[in-house]
């Protein structure tokens, strides 16, 4: 947890030499907790301060990078309980699990699948971060098969699962120059699991039953030399998971309790449980199969949850032309939020009708939002139309207002005269047919 | 290693509310449904007691729906065409409240009228010893045509009657406080109206263990953050004592979901999208999952596959670890 000023100015040598550009050790202090100076400016701190305000300074959730040729993933570095309080910064990374009792081939053929697995969101890309490679075999020349299958068939990420550094180790030999992530260290196997873990500068994962155990447990590792880490939480049972993942998210931010200040890796035993574990902390997550129409829901509560709430995703007010409008070609119109407008123009484009997309700044906001907030009015829209000069493009004035907003129509005729105002429907989902059958 | 895990100690609690009455209260119904009464965020049982779970609702139409995902009209097929069969079978797939929807037109694109919305309401009470929930088409004109006789002619069910927002309150309150129903308090995803509407109503003298808050939300991709960060929210006022956010809250996954292409269209799709029925209930799962998560008391679905793997993570969640 960030020291004070006063907390701050307590470790300084309190002379007030100036040498640092301020006029007293207090200022100096203060600028240090508002994170304004660097604490070189003073060159008489000692040592021993210098450490307890680096150790003060540090990240009260570690974050820890998953590293491959090309790919990173990175968990962690969280600074809030609820995303409304500022954000959640390091979206989980999401990994697909597979293991060594299937050929060489089959893991081939099922990794590439779901490594060239993207799917479009808003206009993003999507897909998995990496992979899970159990040695559920128990067998080191197996497992090693398994990885090196994995690796040659996705250049992402991967998380080795086992309880036998011995067989986990022959995965690890396959893999150079990357950090990936060895699952998991628990009070039976952590001394030997660290020991790979420093070996092959690989993350730990860290398993125990409650957060006694599992606090006691990071400091023997960490003691060890062993500091990048993460949390195993259960994610068999949805009421543990949410306690465990709560509480460890509490103690970290709250107390600045550093033996739980890293992030968490979870394999959920269901779709609940990984959208538990999505909204609710998780720093990993290893789903036990791949399957698109599952990875797709989830990938998007990801990037939903994980959106800055200060700043909703926008697109850029304009008129967007799509399918090649001509003049006699229909004026949508919409908001900028950037939901709304990839709703409305896939629609557009899926239909294969042209159109011109008009695209009014309702400040981010969707079409009923923004209406009830006054930021999707008739003047708003009469002065999209004429600022982007639409009915230069256009002969046949005709507009087409959301079916949300159709209200609006009496004063939008009023604020535009000489043009033809209709009423589209309330979804995007419905405007190809009323495209191809009211226009 | 000792560790003292933090647990917050709030003033305040969310109140109870008691959906439907017996015949021993003064209705017809075989059992009540209560919900609210939290004292911590959502299921955080080392904190404090969960008292009530959240309960499922299925809705049903009063006749055939023209704008529902095929996947649901199949579904539904055999019971579609009449609210009393499909609100029976929606109690046997699980549903611990029937939420009727009153439609704008009746099947041949005639306005719907009190006296059908009446009977529609009767046979559905007659045919599920649930407590019920009726809402109307979700204009605020038509709503109170047709919301008012039924509060009257169902007096003393403790029926929850919407849609009850800004535009309408005073006449759905009033016919909820002459009649002995509750009222469902809409407003648009937004802490401070959610709030306001609550002082209004609260005003009007409508006992406040006889609102619930229906926030609004967006499904998954549509805006589900905002709906979830607002239920947050609210859910932190009312545990820090703001009386006027303690209702429990409703929201409606089911509708949500399944307006979004992703739920309703199975052809021209990306292949990226995967298997269309598949999808379209992890879509209304995961959206209602999400909204249980950030204090949802009362979820509106749709598809019973949803409401069998909902009501399979309430049950664990209500269960301490």
């Amino acid at each position: 947890m960030a020291l004070s000023g006063i907390q701050i100015y307590k470790l300084l040598p309190q002379t007030n030499c100036k040498e640092c550009g301020f006029p007293t050790c207090l200022a100096f202090a203060m600028k240090l907790a508002a994170k304004q100076v660097e604490l070189s400016a003073c060159p008489y701190v000692s040592e021993e301060s210098k450490a307890q305000l680096a150790e003060s300074a540090a990240p009260p959730i570690r974050l820890v990078t998953l590293k491959s040729d090309g790919y990173e993933v990175k968990a962690g570095n969280e600074v809030v309980l609820f995303r409304h309080e500022k954000t959640f910064y390091n979206k989980p990374g999401l990994f697909v699990k597979i293991d060594d009792l299937q050929s060489p081939e089959e893991i081939k053929d099922a990794i590439a699948k779901a490594d060239a697995y993207q799917v479009n969101y808003v206009g993003i890309g999507l897909g998995v971060d990496g992979f899970a490679v159990e040695a559920a075999s128990g067998e080191a020349g197996k497992f090693g098969a398994a990885v090196q299958a994995v690796r040659s068939a996705s250049k992402r990420p991967l998380i080795l699962v086992g309880s036998d550094a011995a067989v986990l180790e022959a995965g690890l030999k396959v893999l150079t120059g990357e950090t990936v992530m060895i699952y998991a260290a628990d009070a039976n196997n952590w001394e030997a699991m660290t020991h790979l873990a420093k070996q092959h500068k690989a993350v730990l994962a860290v398993s125990a039953p409650d957060v006694e155990s599992m606090a006691a447990l990071t400091e023997k590792v960490k003691e060890k030399g062993v500091e990048d880490l993460a949390l195993a939480v259960d994610g068999g049972n949805l009421s543990k998971m949410l306690a465990l993942s709560t509480q460890i998210r509490r103690l970290a931010l709250k107390k600045n309790f550093r033996p739980l200040g890293y992030p968490t890796i979870v394999f959920p035993k269901n779709p609940e449980a990984a959208a538990q574990a999505i909204v609710k902390y998780a720093g990993f997550i290893v789903l036990d199969h791949f399957a698109p129409e599952l990875v797709y829901p989830l990938l998007v509560l990801r990037q939903n949850i994980y959106t800055d709430p200060q700043k909703p995703i926008q697109v850029q007010p304009g008129v967007y032309e799509i399918n090649n409008p001509q003049p006699n070609s229909p004026v949508l119109v919409t908001t900028n939020f950037s939901i709304t407008y990839f709703s409305v123009a896939n629609e557009v484009e899926g239909s294969g009708l042209p159109a011109w997309l008009t695209v009014c700044d309702a400040e981010g906001m969707s079409v009923l939002t923004a209406w009830a907030a006054g930021k999707f009015d008739a003047e708003r829209i009469a002065k999209a139309i004429k600022t982007f000069s639409v009915a230069d493009k256009v002969e046949r004035k005709r507009v087409v207002l959301p079916g949300h907003v159709a209200v609006l129509s009496g004063e939008l005729e009023e604020e535009l005269p000489g043009w033809e105002i209709r009423v589209g429907p309330r979804e995007a989902v419905d405007l190809p047919k009323f495209m191809k059958e009211a226009l | 290693m000792p560790v003292e895990i933090p647990k917050d100690k709030w003033p305040g609690s969310v109140r109870k509310v008691t959906l439907g009455a017996t015949t021993a209260e003064g209705g017809t119904r075989g059992k009540t449904v209560t919900v609210g009464g939290e004292s911590s965020l959502p299921f955080l049982h080392f904190e404090s007691e969960t008292p009530c779970r959240p309960a499922v609702a299925i809705e049903i139409r009063d006749r055939r729906p023209d704008d529902w995902s095929p996947l649901l009209i199949e579904t539904w097929e055999e019971v579609i065409d009449d609210p009393a069969k499909w609100a029976k079978a929606a109690e046997e797939a699980g549903a611990d409240l029937i939420q009727l929807t009153l439609s704008l037109t009746d099947k041949n694109g005639n306005p719907n009228t009190p006296e059908a919305a009446v009977a529609n309401v009767k046979a559905v009470l007659a045919a599920t010893s649930l407590p019920l929930i009726v809402f109307g088409p979700g204009q605020a004109e038509m709503d109170n045509a047709l919301i008012v006789p039924v509060a009257e002619a169902a007096k003393g069910e403790r029926l929850l009657l919407g849609i009850c927002e800004d535009k309408n309150y005073r006449t759905i309150v009033a016919t909820a406080m002459a009649n002995g129903h509750l009222v469902n308090a809409r407003t648009p995803m937004d802490v401070n109206l959610a709030k306001q509407l609550n002082i209004l109503i609260s005003d009007m003298g409508l006992p406040t263990d006889r609102i619930i808050m229906d926030p609004t939300t967006g499904a998954l991709g549509y805006g589900i953050e905002y709906g979830f960060s607002v239920m947050e929210r609210l859910r932190l006022a009312a545990l820090q004592g703001d009386a006027m956010t303690q209702s429990p809250m409703l929201v409606t996954p089911g509708f949500e979901a399944w307006k979004t292409k992703e739920s309703k269209v199975g052809d021209g799709v990306p292949e990226a999208w995967g298997d269309w029925l598949k999808r379209a209930i992890h879509w209304e799962t995961l959206t209602a999952m999400t909204l249980l998560e950030s204090g949802a008391d009362i979820l509106v679905l749709r598809h019973p596959e949803s409401v069998r793997r909902v009501k399979a993570a309430i049950e664990e969640l209500m269960t301490p670890a």
